[in-house]
């Protein structure tokens, strides 16, 4: 096949991206020509092979498999498609997303959903550090655990995790929810456990619906949120920074 | 009579100076760091230490008003589709609203399209008014990514990835609680009313190596279209301008210490980082040894004020400068006709510097609706379009005298230093010699 020819077989097949046939900026490019109303609603990227910024940028409803692990940024600033990774994400997958749905089949490496804006958010496996770092509205399900200083200065959205959390979760958080069914190994600055009233049972299940998670009683969550006292600087709170 | 010895006059300390004593006692009393706006305010040595030699025998001068000096420059031919092109090679530096009002937004973006030049967003996002405004807007990639979002990256005609700035290279920032409108904190996403912490490193990069994999990812998003600039900090001009390079900027820009900030602690301002003048040749070295100098172009900002001072930072070798206290200054800031409010505030006109407090009696760094209608952003856009005019005529004739047809020909062999501070930071020769400090193993 010529390097630049685009493989399509049939009006409802996947438009199939073979990464070790054409670049990664002829995959951008093509999803970022795709016009409001697109029949192409569904995508297939093979061999991805750790390539950074895999589908970034993308602002239109369609489905994205890839079919491999990623480098960084992969779903960067997604506006409104579903990614699906069959494989593993590199640092900062999903970052600043702003709506659709990212999901990784694996582990996520560093930074997963990075001031991401909106959208959900779906890691199977493990999250590194910095999961949900500086979160802005972004919804994170991770069904193994996270590392140390995930949800940093965090703002808003919800951060659910189904195993255990490093150290520091929710340091300088503002007004994020961070529900956690295993252990946490510390708290980080202005990061408090936090009563679970109906409402957050009721937010909490939504967030598993909505990522597929059966057999977990939003009841077994405990859930973390910031007690506010850095909201204003006082210099009495000194030795909390 | 009693005889009297004669008194010595009383004699204040240089170390323990009034305003040191003043600063002890006020951190005594609150037990807060002095926060505050804008630049070093202490003196150091700058473009005022260097003097252009202008045309003699040897060489001949360009006729004043006939003969043509070029201004423009382009910005990001090295890898950008779509680079900018200004007609002068005076920005306007980053501001972000939330510390600057609408209004004063506006503004900016008025005088920098009358003149043919860009302007730039904030640590806050983008603006209506300054989309609406600027033909050319340079949209800031910051560590708090406060409003960052994919149409407005779109529909910037370039990014700037912020690593730090002069006033603090390493620290974040802090809006005041006071300044957070319902608009400021729907853009930061961020309840009213508690500051706002912005953080001091990226929150998904770190390094060099990190730093290329974003700007690849800034420029897939953005289909190659877009010049990316490196901001840094005035810390390691060389290493930094180098890195940036490395990691495939566009345009590198360098923010010496007297470079303005929102808010800011006063020790940080004071104490950390270098002078403008002192960063300028080790960034162009770093670009001329890696055979990058005019490919990718370097901007300089701290401390600029007039035609005088573009036209020195263009001969050390710069492709353009950025301004924002100068700017702010032509819109209306700290103008005398408010001094009964700056007394009022405990300062006086020229000094005001508490632009985190939001009641900047001229309007432009507050949030407050009253206090805000004090700028027309027409008028104070034509204040800046007048200022930007003049400074680029002053800088033309000076080139004109050194017999240049192009702002951008003058050289480091036009200048002399007053000073050996200035001589060996500028690396050129002291006025009347031909030394220049750390030159010839002397």
């Amino acid at each position: 096949m010529p390097a630049t020819t685009l493989s399509k077989t049939a009006a409802h097949d996947p438009r199939v991206f073979d990464l070790d046939q054409l670049s990664l900026r002829e995959l951008n490019q093509a999803l970022h020509n795709l016009a409001p109303g697109s029949n192409e609603t569904a995508w297939e990227v093979l061999n991805p092979k750790g390539s950074h910024s895999v589908a970034v940028g993308v602002d239109q409803p369609v489905a994205i498999d890839v079919r491999g692990s990623v480098g960084y940024y992969c779903g960067g600033m997604n506006s409104g498609s579903t990614i699906t990774v069959h494989g593993s994400a590199g640092p900062g997958v999903g970052e600043n997303m702003m709506s659709g749905s990212i999901t990784i089949k694996g582990d996520a490496s560093q930074y997963a959903g990075a001031t991401g804006k909106g959208g959900l958010l779906v890691i199977e496996g493990n999250a590194s550090s910095r999961c949900g770092i500086s979160m802005k509205g972004i919804d994170i399900v991770v069904h193994g655990n996270i590392g140390h200083m995930s949800a940093f200065m965090a703002q808003s959205g919800n951060l659910v995790v189904l195993g255990d959390a490093g150290d520091a979760l929710g340091d300088s958080i503002y007004e994020a929810r961070l529900f956690v069914r295993g252990k946490v190994d510390s708290l980080g600055a202005d990061c408090i456990a936090k009563e679970m009233r109906a409402e957050h049972l009721e937010l909490l299940q939504g967030l598993l619906d909505r990522a597929g998670v059966t057999g977990v009683k939003p009841s077994e969550f405990k859930r973390y949120g910031s007690a506010r006292t850095l909201y204003n600087f006082n210099i009495d709170n000194a030795d909390a920074y | 009579m009693t005889y009297r010895n004669p008194p010595t006059t009383p004699r204040k300390s240089a170390t323990f100076d009034d305003y040191t004593l003043s600063e002890i006692r006020r951190a005594a009393a609150t037990g807060i760091y002095d926060i505050r706006g804008a630049g070093a305010k202490r003196k150091l040595p700058h473009f005022d230490d260097l003097l252009f030699l202008g045309a003699s025998i040897s060489r001949y001068p360009l006729e004043g008003y006939r003969e043509r000096c070029d201004t423009s420059v382009v910005l990001g031919s090295r890898h950008a589709k779509k680079p900018i092109e200004l007609k002068i090679p005076i920005t306007i530096a980053g501001m972000s609203f939330g510390s600057l009002s609408g209004p004063a937004k506006e503004a900016l973006g008025r005088g920098a399209t009358l003149s043919g030049t860009s302007t730039t967003t904030g640590d806050g996002g983008m603006t209506e008014e300054e989309r609406g405004h600027s033909k050319q807007l340079v949209y800031q990639y910051l560590p708090s990514r406060y409003g960052m979002n994919l149409r407005d990256l779109r529909r910037a005609d370039a990014i700037e990835v912020v690593v730090g700035q002069g006033a603090k290279p390493g620290g974040g920032g802090m809006l005041l609680g006071q300044k957070i409108s319902d608009r400021v904190a729907e853009m930061r996403t961020l309840p009213k009313g508690i500051d706002q912490r912005s953080a001091s490193r990226h929150p998904d990069w770190t390094g060099p190596d990190d730093l290329e994999i974003k700007i690849l990812e800034l420029r897939e998003i953005t289909d190659w279209e877009k010049p990316i600039y490196v901001k840094v900090g005035g810390a390691r001009p060389y290493y930094d301008t180098a890195l940036a390079v490395k990691a495939g900027a566009d345009v590198v820009v360098v923010d010496g210490m007297q470079g303005g900030t929102a808010a800011t602690q006063e020790v940080f301002i004071e104490n950390v980082g270098m002078p403008t003048l002192a960063c300028i040749r080790p960034a162009v070295q770093a670009l001329q040894d890696l055979g990058m100098h005019r490919k990718v172009q370097l901007i300089v900002s701290g401390g600029i004020r007039n035609g005088a001072d573009v036209a020195k930072a263009l001969a050390l070798g710069v492709d353009a400068v950025s301004i924002g206290t100068a700017a702010l200054v032509a819109l209306g800031d700290n103008d005398p006709r408010w001094e009964a409010e700056y007394n009022e505030l405990g300062t006086t006109a020229g000094a005001y510097d508490d632009w985190h407090e939001g009641r900047d009696p001229a309007g432009i760094t507050t949030q407050d609706p009253e206090l805000m209608k004090r700028v027309d952003p027409v008028a104070a856009g034509r204040r800046l379009a007048n200022y930007l005019k003049v400074m680029t005529l002053e800088a033309q004739t000076i080139a004109r005298a050194c017999g240049k047809n192009s702002l951008h020909n003058l050289e480091p062999e036009d200048l002399v230093a007053l000073t050996i501070e200035a001589a060996a930071m500028a690396g050129v020769p002291l006025a009347g010699t031909n030394w220049i400090p750390g030159k010839n193993g002397f």
